[in-house]
């Protein structure tokens, strides 16, 4: 603190309680919505404390028991579907991009610099600009409605590859030298020191990485066709049949609730990595 | 830092084998496809794939010519341009003020972080449902305040609908650059210009502000291409492009012309433009990033 100014502390948290108000209106109205009834939302205008339905409408939701306008499928399913994605697609990323960064920073070979290039070229595209043909590979190789449809092609980018390569660069040239006095081969230096090494940057990409996957939309939109397979986000868009009158929307907010959990959880327990690897990546 | 190890590890086969799963994987899931993207936008095909025609460059032809495709360029940028703008200066505020208190720091700053984590379908859920023109609270409150608010009709309500669940969602990220950036001014700066007399206020335009231009310019970017393209999960679940196309920008085109209306070969040439308009913003990023703007 520079000087003091009980007027302008005072002011600071005015600001700061305001922000969080509006930042957290939203998602507290949709918990009270997810509460009642959903005849008591529809009438104009909803109550704004929470009512007593919750355990009907999560159980409601989770076991997809009460057939809505839309989609019926049970939430619970549609959680395990996001969660394996999320899994599938963070973990799949990490463990291809320690192997290709170990390579590139610690291995000399031809053409070297071109591969490296072609994994640069990735991080200018996001897959929304290539949805239809990338769409067309997967139907050729039969992967719609399949975890790996829904993973392998969001694994194809290289900011994780990028961010092991920066780290990689730093870890002292003795360590590896140590190694090879002491015998060890590349792939036992890979396992033994560079691993460990680098496990807060694990940490930090897998935060960036799991919220990415769970969060997908336009990608599971377009290779789920079958109701099992949903991940929670789509299984929300799908709930909303169209139009805005007659919804279940006390249980499509429960499932808004649901849905924002996990990743959430993700962000707050994880903060320090998540700050971290927020700053990381997009340097 | 050094571009290259002075120790390697020496092996023919090893760093292929290394490199192999990802090499694939970018392969077939992104050199495949954007090579068929560029192929497809000089070809015309039927839409049921029976029957393909070399056509070069008419499909381009024909979408700059498309009064719609024109239209959605220009709803881009203005949603793009108002997400940005609105985001950074939301987040810059809280973040100026965060920086300034003591207690309860930490709190704060959880509290203003997790939205990061909401999927942006959801957020467009989310904003949906309050501004639903039958149910939504702030529709109910709007309405008792005397102000119409229908965004299935009037187009600058569903653009207000969208921009303002787009900021939403994106002000944690600026947030948490903006808090970083000002971690990063020395204290010794502020201090001094506190000693030779400047308030609060001109402290921060004069020494603040400039410092943190290049924290700012970088979120500029970030934030145009997040409108660009990850804003694409909003505006599916809130207004699905409409009223009649008025919200539909180019990523929602690409989608809709491609999936919906089967024009495989506008959607293609329209993935092309896209792809060029990424490629600039990066080199953009790239090389004023680089240089630190203003310093």
């Amino acid at each position: 603190m520079v000087e003091r100014r009980p007027l302008l502390d005072l002011l600071s948290h005015g600001i700061l309680l305001i922000g969080v108000a509006i930042v957290a209106f939203p998602v507290y109205l949709t918990f009270v919505a997810s509460t009642h009834t959903a005849s008591e939302i529809v009438q104009a205008p909803m109550p704004l404390l929470p009512g007593d339905q919750l355990f009907h409408n999560y159980a409601a939701a989770l076991t997809g028991s009460e057939k809505g306008q839309g989609s019926g499928a049970p939430v619970g399913r549609m959680m395990w579907v996001s969660l394996v994605t999320a899994l599938g697609i963070s973990l799949g990323k990490i463990a291809i991009s320690l192997l290709s960064a170990f390579a590139i920073v610690y291995f000399r070979f031809p053409f070297k610099q071109l591969v490296f290039w072609a994994i640069f070229v990735t991080l200018m595209l996001p897959v929304e600009v290539r949805i239809f043909p990338t769409y067309q590979v997967i139907s050729d190789l039969h992967m719609l409605n399949s975890y790996a449809g829904l993973t392998v092609p969001l694994i194809a980018s290289a900011t994780a590859t990028f961010l092991f390569r920066q780290f990689f660069l730093t870890v002292p040239d003795e360590l590896v030298e140590a190694a090879r006095v002491d015998g060890a081969g590349p792939m036992r230096f890979f396992k033994d020191v560079l691993v460990p090494l680098s496990a807060t940057s694990i940490a930090a990409l897998f935060v960036i990485q799991f919220i990415y996957g769970w969060n997908q939309y336009l990608w599971p939109l377009l290779v789920t066709t079958n109701e099992s397979m949903y991940p929670v986000v789509i299984g929300i868009k799908r709930m909303i049949a169209g139009g805005d009158a007659v919804q279940a929307w006390n249980l499509v907010m429960a499932t808004a609730i649901l849905a924002m959990l996990p990743p959430a959880l993700v962000v707050v327990l994880m903060q320090k990595w998540f700050v971290k690897g927020l700053v990381d990546t997009e340097k | 830092m050094a571009i290259e190890k002075r120790v390697v590890f020496r092996s023919a086969w090893l760093p292929w084998l290394l490199i192999g799963p990802q090499a694939v994987v970018i392969g077939v899931f992104f050199f495949w496809p954007a090579a068929q993207a560029i192929l497809q936008s000089v070809q015309q095909q039927d839409a049921f794939g029976t029957s393909t025609e070399w056509v070069g460059l008419a499909n381009f032809e024909r979408i700059f010519s498309d009064a719609s495709y024109l239209a959605s360029f220009k709803t881009t940028a203005i949603f793009s341009v108002l997400v940005a703008v609105g985001g950074i200066a939301v987040a810059l505020v809280l973040a100026i003020f965060a920086d300034r208190v003591i207690r309860g720091a930490l709190a704060y700053k959880t509290l203003l972080i997790w939205p990061y984590a909401v999927a942006p379908a959801v957020a467009g859920v989310l904003w949906l449902f309050m501004f639903a023109p039958s149910i939504g609270v702030v529709a109910y409150a709007l309405r008792k305040a005397g102000i119409p608010w229908n965004h299935l009709l009037n187009s600058n309500d569903a653009m207000t609908l969208i921009v303002l669940a787009a900021i939403w969602k994106q002000i944690s990220y600026n947030f948490l650059f903006f808090l970083a950036g000002l971690s990063s001014i020395p204290k010794s700066l502020i201090e001094a210009a506190a000693i030779d007399g400047a308030r609060p206020w001109r402290r921060f335009w004069t020494i603040v502000f400039p410092l943190l231009s290049p924290t700012t310019f970088f979120l500029l970017v970030i934030n145009i291409v997040y409108a660009f393209f990850d804003t694409f999960g909003i505006i599916d679940a809130s207004t699905e492009g409409g009223p009649g196309k008025d919200t539909a920008i180019l990523v929602y085109k690409v989608y809709y012309d491609g999936f919906k209306a089967l024009d495989l070969g506008g959607s293609a040439a329209q993935s092309v433009v896209l792809m060029a308009i990424v490629v600039t913003l990066t080199v953009i990023q790239f090389r004023f990033v680089e240089k630190k703007v203003n310093y």
